[in-house]
């Protein structure tokens, strides 16, 4: 029979997935709105940003509510804290895919001639939006499956999504160059490589957190695991 | 650990009572000047491992203890092994109080008395150094001929502490000493636990799991007469090396 701190957790568990799914379909929507410049799509995007903002601050409370009161250890305590620190990942990609839809929405009112430039330009980023999609995808997986070799496996394809934003960079700089008039397009289109960057380090976050809880080990910092630099620099995703 | 860190020295501990062994093999070293809490379901033989230190079972016919129990350099359940002055060696605590019958001030000074500690101002100083240290002074200073009986069981608790370290013990033990105590009396009782381990070595049963994750700096958890796990608290409570223990300490046991 099961305790009430087991059935607590089963049903939080149950919680963040609903979380990690609402995030994970935001994001797949962005990337929908991104490509076709569609600022109805994107309009979509921000409003349920608001329902995702809701559900994380339920998981918390609940977090909050069996640790109170239960008082779990080891592995209890373990799965608690990295349902905590999930959910917080989970709300800032959330908030990172409701960013992507703002820049949509400025891309959209660039003159109309512009248009398919702008449509061309932005396949750039297919390949980097689908591999941050199967990252978030994938570590939600390994969380409820509790893997910790396929948690292992995302945290090595951050270095991937960090090389093609480098890539896409230059590529924006090249083109920039020739043409100074698209700079305002241009510089969203960075913007929304860098906030799909971040995606990436915050799925890999989680699928750290994941091997914390299986395994009890911390593994940022270490086992060639690299830890990412946070990003301090000025957002340039917001020119003026 | 260095040798000098280690309190006592516990090898291949077995123990029988009759023809029936509760104790299977334990062996571990308790680390001086730290507490060490002793976890495990009812019946695991916790509390007859700890009376083992200071031979309480030679009081009861047809129990006996084998393997070592090494204290200063000497294993006490050798036969030569004096019994009082072991006693006073190291102190228990029980769970429920057990202030003899007399004044405050004689349930101290009984013990110092029989050590042959006859001089008047002496017994004073160090009844009342033993109520400071029992963080009791304050309350009975001035109540110090009452019956040790007409104080509340968390005080009744830490008179019995107070009488444990007035003889300047080298370990105490600690059988589940919180477990007849409100809240604010274990509260009391487990502040004096972390003053105490600076001068004393404490060894605790206890039935409250965060109460061994509070006050403890090393957990050994038994089941069925043996050791099944030992280390650093923080390391049992956040991540115990055992599938047994785990069950145990998250309440999914049996």
């Amino acid at each position: 029979m099961k305790n009430e701190l087991e059935k607590g957790m089963e049903a939080l568990k149950a919680q963040l997935l609903l979380l990690g799914t609402e995030v994970e379909q935001n994001l797949i929507k962005a990337s929908r709105a991104f490509a076709a410049a569609d600022p109805v799509l994107a309009a979509g995007i921000k409003e349920h940003d608001r329902e995702i903002d809701r559900l994380e601050i339920s998981v918390e409370e609940e977090c909050l509510r069996l640790m109170a009161l239960y008082q779990p250890v080891a592995g209890d305590l373990r799965f608690l804290v990295t349902v905590l620190k999930i959910n917080n990942d989970l709300e800032r990609i959330g908030d990172l895919a409701a960013k992507i839809a703002d820049k949509v929405i400025l891309i959209s009112r660039e003159p109309a001639g512009g248009q398919d430039r702008v449509r061309e330009a932005a396949r750039w980023l297919d390949a980097m939006f689908s591999r941050t999609i199967s990252m978030v995808h994938d570590s939600l997986d390994a969380f409820v499956d509790e893997d910790s070799d396929l948690a292992y496996r995302i945290c090595l394809e951050d270095d991937e999504v960090d090389r093609e934003k480098g890539v896409i960079r230059s590529e924006i700089e090249a083109v920039l160059a020739d043409n100074p008039g698209d700079h305002r397009f241009l510089a969203k289109l960075l913007g929304a490589s860098r906030c799909l960057e971040r995606i990436a380090d915050h799925a890999t976050n989680i699928c750290e957190d994941i091997i914390y809880m299986l395994q009890g080990r911390i593994v940022r910092h270490s086992l060639g695991i690299p830890e990412r630099e946070e990003e301090q620099a000025p957002d340039d995703s917001n020119p003026a | 650990m260095e040798e000098q860190d280690i309190a006592v020295s516990v090898r291949n501990l077995s123990f029988f009572y009759g023809a029936t062994q509760v104790l299977f093999d334990n062996s571990l070293d308790i680390r001086r000047n730290r507490v060490t809490a002793f976890i495990g379901p009812s019946g695991c033989g916790k509390s007859t491992h700890i009376r083992c230190y200071n031979r309480m079972f030679s009081l009861y016919k047809g129990q006996r203890a084998t393997g070592e129990i090494i204290i200063d350099g000497a294993n006490v359940l050798d036969p030569s092994t004096c019994e009082l002055e072991l006693r006073r060696r190291v102190g228990m605590i029980f769970q429920k109080p057990t202030p003899f019958p007399m004044s405050l001030f004689d349930n101290i000074a009984y013990g110092l008395r029989i050590q042959g500690i006859k001089n008047r101002s002496e017994i004073e100083a160090r009844v009342e150094r033993a109520l400071r240290g029992a963080a009791l002074w304050d309350e009975v200073r001035d109540a110090l001929h009452k019956p040790g009986t007409a104080l509340s069981g968390g005080q009744q608790q830490r008179l019995c502490i107070a009488r444990a370290i007035a003889v300047e013990p080298e370990l105490i033990l600690m059988d589940e000493p919180c477990s007849a105590l409100d809240p604010i009396a274990t509260a009391r009782v487990e502040e004096l636990i972390e003053e105490l381990k600076g001068r004393y070595t404490i060894v605790i049963v206890t039935h409250n799991m965060q109460q061994a994750a509070r006050v403890s700096d090393y957990t050994a958890f038994m089941y069925m007469g043996r050791l099944v796990e030992f280390g650093a608290t923080a390391d049992i409570f956040t991540n115990p090396a055992k599938k047994e223990t785990e069950d145990y300490i998250t309440g999914r046991f049996g």
